[in-house]
Formats: C-alpha cells, sequence, structure tokens
C-alpha cells in the first residue's frame, strides 16, 4: 500500500483537521470536495447547506494552507439516486430514513474510494469520529466507537467492509472535539470557530416533507389516524410528514400526549398512542453488515442501539434468515422505527448493523 | 513524474504576449493619469484609450464611436441582454437566443424571466449548428434582441452569423453575438454581417484579463450598464482601466494582422489531434461540426470514463486541459452544451477538450497521443461500466 490518500474536505472544522493530522502523518494528501447537489435541483436558496460555494472555499483555503492539491468533484448523479431517492422513497412507505449511512457506503467508501484508486491514492480519509484498528485476535479490522463519546460516529458506518475498512483512515478517532477546534485554532483555519453541522445536509432547514413534496412534485394523499385498535381517531396530511415517535405537530387534541407509533402505506393511515404504546420489545432488520465477526453461528448477546443518539442496550441476536435477524432486548425500547440502522457493539467494538423493518410490541 | 509542461486550455485563457505585456506597463507607472483630467498627464491617457478603440474598431469593421469598453465578456454579455430588454421595454419582451449560450447570456435571459421577459431558447442539431430558419420562425411582433454566439466555447461550433444577422436585420430585430472565443480566430465584420452588439474579452487572444468591450451599432437603443462618471459616453461609468484598455488594443491589433497564418497552424494541429485520437482510442467521439469549428477546438467524449479523472491524470502528467465548462466551485457539471446536441448524462461527464494556441507545437501533439491513450485504458479497467458493456 502506498501512503496517498485522498481526504473528503466538506469545508468542516472536522475534516479540516483531518487533513492536516493526516499531512502531518506524512501522507501524500490530495484534498476532495464532493460536490453532492445543486442548490437549485432541491429547490433551496441557502447557501448555508453542506456543498455550498462559501463550504468549497473554506475547504480550499485549509487545503492551499496545508499546501495539498485540492479539487471538486461532481457526485450529483449518484447522489441522486443513491441518497436523495432512497430518502424519499423510504418517508413514502412510513419508514425513518438515514440518509448519512447511505452517503457513506455508497459515496465516502464506494465512488469516492474508486475515484481515489484511479488517481493512485490507497487510503480515503475522513473526519469522522470513530476508530479502525487491525486485531490479531480476531484477524479482521474493526471498526471501534470514538474516544470522544459525545461525538461518537460509529453507527453511521457500520456498513463499512472489511476491504474499506482496509483503506480508511478516521485520524479524529483518538480525539476530544475540543482537541479538534483547538488544532484548527493554533492553525488559524479559516472555519476554525465554524458551528456543527445538524441537519441533513440537503434539508438545511429541517422540513422533510416540504423537500419531499417540493422534489417529487407530488402532493400526498390525507388519510385516517387510527388508535391501537383501528378506531379512527383523526385526520393527517399525508405520510410523509410523520416519524415514528413523532409527538409534535400532529393537530391532535387529547387528554395525554399522543405519539406516531407506526405507519401504514397501504393503509395510508398512521397509528398514534401513548408513549406505552411506543415501546418494542423486539425487532428485525435486514441488509446487514458484520465487521467484528463472519456472522452471529449461535445467538450473540451483544448491546444495540436503534438510533444515532442513543444508549446501546443489552440484546440477543439471532440470524434467522440468510437476510433477517431478529433482536430480543431485555428491556423494552421506545420509538423504534423501520428504516433505521440498529448497530451491535460489543463494548466499544462495532460489531454489526443492519437496517430495521420490523418491531414487535 | 516529470517536469513538462504543455496548455492545452486557450479557450480558457491565454498568457499575454510580450508585446503586450510591454505596451501596458508604461501605463501602470508613469503614464497613470485619470482619462477625465484636464492636464497633460490625463490628456495622455485619453489619447491612448482613443487609440486602443480605434484598433478594435478597425478589427471589426465599426466606427471607434462603436466601442465601449468594458471589465470583461461576461459584464459585455450582461449588458447587451439586459441593457436592450430594458430600452426596448415598449417595444416588446421577448428575445431569442440559443440553448449553448455561454452562462454570461443564460443566466441574463434567466434574471429577466424572473422580471417577465419571454425567452425562446432555439435548439441546435448534432453538430451544436443553429438553424437560422428555426431563429427566424421564433420571431414575434413583440422581439426586441436575437443573441447567438458566435463560436461555442465547448465544441468550437462556428454559427452562421451572416444569416442570422440578415434575417435580424430585415424583420428589424436588434442581434446580439458573443463573439469572445471567436475574436482571433474568425474573420468578423460587423457591418457585413449586420450585427448590432458583439461581446470581446481581452484575455482569450493573448491580452490581458479584466478587460472586455461590447460593440454597439449607432443607433442602437441601450440602457447605460454603470451609472455615474461620463466615462465611455456615459454608457459605462468607472474609472478607465487604461493598460487593460491599451493591452486589448494592442493584442487585436496583433490578432488580426496574424489571423490567417495562425489559423491555418491551429488547423492543422487540430486536424491531426483529433484523427489520431479517433483512430487510436476506441469509444471516442468528436463533439461539435468536423469543419465548421474554432481552429484550436478538440472536443471529443470517451465512453466509459469520468471526465475528472481524466483531466486529473492527464494534470499529472504535466497537460492543462479542460472538460468544457467548469462550475464555479470548480467541480465538473454534465455540460449544458453537450447535452444540448444530445449525449446523455453519462457521456457528457467524459468528455476531454483541449483548446490550442500559440505556442503549441507538433511535438505537444506528439506527447498528447503518447500519453492520453493509456490514460483512457487505464479509467476504463477500472470502470465498472466498461466491464458491464465488454460482459
Amino acid at each position: 500500500m502506498n501512503n496517498k490518500a485522498i481526504i473528503a474536505m466538506s469545508g468542516g472544522v472536522d475534516s479540516s483537521v483531518s487533513a492536516y493530522l493526516i499531512k502531518e502523518q506524512g501522507f501524500e494528501g490530495i484534498g476532495v470536495t464532493m460536490k453532492l447537489f445543486e442548490n437549485d435541483d432541491i429547490g433551496i436558496n441557502r447557501e448555508n447547506s453542506c456543498c455550498s460555494l462559501s463550504d468549497v472555499e473554506d475547504a480550499r483555503s485549509v487545503a492551499f494552507k496545508l499546501g495539498i492539491p485540492y479539487y471538486v468533484f461532481n457526485f450529483t448523479t449518484d447522489f441522486k439516486s443513491q441518497v436523495i431517492e432512497r430518502f424519499i422513497n423510504a418517508y413514502e412507505n412510513g419508514a425513518t430514513p438515514n440518509p448519512c449511512i447511505d452517503c457513506n457506503r455508497y459515496l465516502k467508501f464506494d465512488k469516492l474510494y474508486a475515484r481515489a484508486k484511479e488517481l493512485g491514492c490507497d487510503y480515503i480519509v475522513t473526519g469522522h469520529y470513530a476508530r479502525i484498528e487491525y486485531s490479531e485476535k480476531y484477524h479482521r479490522y474493526l471498526l471501534k466507537k470514538a474516544i470522544d463519546n459525545t461525538k461518537d460516529q460509529s453507527y453511521v458506518l457500520y456498513s463499512m467492509t472489511q476491504q474499506q475498512l482496509a483503506h480508511t483512515i478516521f485520524p479524529l478517532g483518538e480525539l476530544l472535539k475540543t482537541q479538534t477546534r483547538a488544532i484548527a485554532e493554533a492553525n488559524v483555519f479559516v472555519n476554525a470557530k465554524k458551528h456543527d453541522s445538524q441537519d441533513i445536509c440537503f434539508v438545511p432547514d429541517g422540513d422533510y416533507a416540504k423537500f419531499i413534496e417540493n422534489y417529487t412534485g407530488k402532493k400526498y394523499q390525507s388519510g385516517n389516524f387510527i388508535d391501537r385498535h383501528g378506531n379512527i381517531i383523526g385526520e393527517h396530511k399525508g405520510i410523509t410528514r410523520y416519524t415514528v415517535g413523532q409527538r409534535k405537530g400532529l393537530g391532535i387534541a387529547a387528554s395525554k400526549p399522543m405519539y406516531v407509533c407506526s405507519i401504514c402505506k397501504e393503509s395510508n393511515t398512521v397509528m398514534l398512542g401513548d408513549s406505552y404504546d411506543l415501546f418494542s420489545k423486539s425487532l428485525d432488520a435486514t441488509g446487514f453488515n458484520w465487521i467484528s465477526i463472519e456472522n452471529p453461528a449461535p445467538p450473540l448477546r451483544v448491546k444495540a442501539k436503534v438510533r444515532y443518539k442513543q444508549n446501546e442496550q443489552w440484546a440477543t441476536v439471532t440470524q434467522i434468515l440468510p437476510d433477517k435477524v431478529h433482536i430480543e432486548f431485555e428491556e423494552p425500547q421506545s420509538a423504534i422505527a423501520n428504516g433505521q440502522a440498529v448497530v451491535l457493539y460489543d463494548d466499544d467494538i462495532v460489531v454489526g448493523g443492519g437496517t430495521i423493518i420490523a418491531s414487535y410490541h | 513524474m516529470n517536469n513538462k509542461f504543455i496548455y492545452f486550455d486557450h479557450a480558457s485563457t491565454t498568457a499575454v504576449k510580450p508585446q503586450v505585456l510591454e505596451a501596458m506597463l508604461p501605463y501602470f507607472t508613469e503614464k497613470y493619469g485619470n482619462a477625465s483630467t484636464i492636464y497633460s498627464l490625463g490628456q495622455e491617457s485619453k489619447k491612448a484609450i482613443d487609440e486602443a478603440r480605434e484598433k478594435v474598431a478597425l478589427a471589426l469593421g465599426a466606427n471607434p464611436q462603436e466601442i465601449f469598453f468594458t471589465g470583461s465578456g461576461s459584464e459585455s454579455d450582461n449588458w447587451a441582454i439586459k441593457g436592450i430588454a430594458y430600452a426596448n421595454r415598449e417595444k416588446g419582451k421577448h428575445i431569442i437566443t440559443t440553448a449553448i449560450e455561454h452562462h454570461a447570456i443564460l443566466h441574463s435571459c434567466q434574471f429577466l424571466e424572473k422580471e417577465g421577459f419571454e425567452v425562446t431558447y432555439i435548439p441546435v442539431d448534432k453538430d451544436g449548428l443553429v438553424d437560422p430558419g428555426q431563429v427566424e420562425s421564433a420571431i414575434r411582433p413583440d422581439t426586441v434582441l436575437i443573441s447567438v454566439m458566435f463560436a461555442n466555447n465547448e465544441i468550437g461550433t462556428i454559427q452562421p452569423i451572416d444569416e442570422i444577422g440578415k434575417i435580424a436585420r430585415e424583420k428589424g430585430v436588434y442581434f446580439h453575438t458573443d463573439a469572445v472565443q471567436a475574436i482571433g480566430n474568425v474573420h468578423i465584420n460587423v457591418k457585413d454581417m449586420n450585427i448590432d452588439l458583439l461581446s470581446i474579452s481581452g484575455h482569450k487572444f493573448y491580452g490581458p484579463k479584466g478587460i472586455g468591450c461590447l460593440y454597439v451599432r449607432k443607433g442602437t437603443k441601450i440602457t447605460s450598464f454603470m451609472h455615474g462618471g461620463a466615462q465611455e459616453r456615459g454608457k459605462r461609468a468607472s474609472t478607465e482601466n487604461i493598460p487593460g484598455i491599451v493591452g486589448l488594443g494592442k493584442a487585436i491589433e496583433i490578432a488580426s494582422a496574424n489571423i490567417d497564418a495562425y489559423n491555418a497552424k491551429l488547423v492543422e494541429l487540430r486536424d491531426r489531434t483529433i484523427s489520431e485520437i479517433i483512430k487510436t482510442i476506441p469509444y471516442a467521439k468528436l463533439n461539435g461540426h468536423r469543419n465548421q469549428r474554432l481552429p484550436g477546438n478538440v472536443n471529443i467524449s470517451f465512453e466509459y470514463i469520468e471526465g475528472e479523472s481524466l483531466l486529473l491524470l492527464l494534470n499529472k502528467n504535466g497537460i492543462a486541459a479542460s472538460s468544457g465548462s467548469a462550475c464555479t466551485s470548480g467541480s465538473l457539471d454534465a455540460s449544458h452544451v453537450l447535452l444540448a446536441i444530445g449525449l446523455p448524462h453519462e457521456i457528457a461527464h467524459g468528455s476531454l477538450r483541449l483548446s490550442l494556441g500559440d505556442e503549441n507545437t507538433q511535438e505537444d501533439i506528439d506527447y498528447l497521443l503518447e500519453v492520453l491513450p493509456p490514460i483512457v485504458e487505464k479509467l476504463r479497467e477500472m470502470s465498472p461500466l466498461f466491464e458491464k458493456m465488454k460482459a
């Protein structure tokens, strides 16, 4: 393997510091910003989304300061088909997608890696907070949580294959976010004080329903809110406006707080319930990627989390079909949403993960 | 890696010629006077501007009073489109242009559409040619302007400007042409060609950046572009960029004097490049018209590869080339020109534009023909699309 690396630079602090660190480690880096969408195409004029010109200028400024070449690659076509359309498709089917996972899987560690190879680079470097290690014990590459627990992004990286892990470097995995910022400030990077990105990059205002309607040009049909017993209790404004666990914006007057418990595309209904109704004891997942093990022959006792910001919970994992994994929690879990990822941990090691397709009350 | 450097991107910009630079230099230091002043130093500047204006007028077949200096080709285009649209509103709100114009034209038109103007975008054929008949039939009683570029910056196709000019004149519609790429490469005479407005830019023909001009035929109704002082007959306020103006004048003088020899040389290099590439590299296709094209323009699509990687690998080998229009962020967009001539999206992404110029030699082409085929082959070996096609 050579010491040439493509650094995925968004224009933010994390990827900028990653570029700095990888250069310090003696790598020959090339900074790359992935142009993912045209603001016009997705109906936003705001300049503060992730592929805006000012972000490109920030990334370029850091790359030039570090003395590394810098390019912008156009990935808009792939982003559309692999990320935006999956995102919309999930909402249209009543699921809750995680587009960052798809972007990592299909764009950063696939398309960008292919570009890296074309340019003679053996590594992809990103500003993710996670760690990669080769384990003699497991004879495998391991994906581990970041040292900074508040920033850990291993959840959105669960799809990485052994091959991808072998060719990826996360320079920030060992750092605290405060240390990252200190490095950026010490190097007077233009973006040292830039705030962290929060929302999904292509929906900067967080209004997913409006984005989907603008993008598809469709008007989603209203339908019924029902309770656990199937009684109609109100009218919803189209299923793309709801997500499991949602409480706000339902427009339902009830004596106790109501939550979205499930969404059914076929009947175009949204089931509401109280906080108790939200709990599930078990789930099924598909598209599993195993990292620390080849596959879980006997049932496996691990910790699992069903969304990005959740503490892991004890569970037992069983492979019930070649492409189906059943996960039984020791304590019921709230608001398990189809389309989200379930990621399994053994202490700080990512065992594997997949996409939730069903949960059981 | 080697230290070779070959520049094949003259359509993007050119190096200032030593004689041009030499003509400009005194106007930075000794002859720095403001042309609007009455003392001798200022008058010298005024004289220099007038001389440059005469040179440009001579090169275009215009009168000096019809030449207005601007800050760039894009400014000239913006001014022509918006200036005519605003000044002729009582006649109508309709503009005709083409699908393959430079963004300075297209985005100005889109801006006007938001203001309530109507724009017809004439399509082009597979070679990028505009059909004058289609332009004619698009003319309405309320049409105020026809804008068709002289030669395309990406695929080099040269349009039948005199035919379109004739139609526009007969119908009494103003005719603008963006000649930024054509100037210095093609004989232009605004009177013979019935052109009412014409944009050029200094840095495409060995003059400096930051200077352009708009020819506006006498009697044309156009609003001022910048308001302020009385420079450029009050049409474009701003203290004149005198070194730039002098440089533009010198550059156009040299270009006009050498145009035939320059063309002959470039056509020879161009034709060899095109035929060799098409011969040696499979799945390569020329974009644009085979003969009716700019003398230095080569635009070829290579199926199954990404233009971005191709350009970076050429750069690694010391060859500066481009892929048509780069977007503002520096990434490559599927070009609207290639899409307009009917190329599918994925092929539009794999195109290479080589624009040849003054300093290029047969040896440069030898070198290109040596390094390009293995790069294309290597990229195809890695391409999943190519794999799929072969299977």
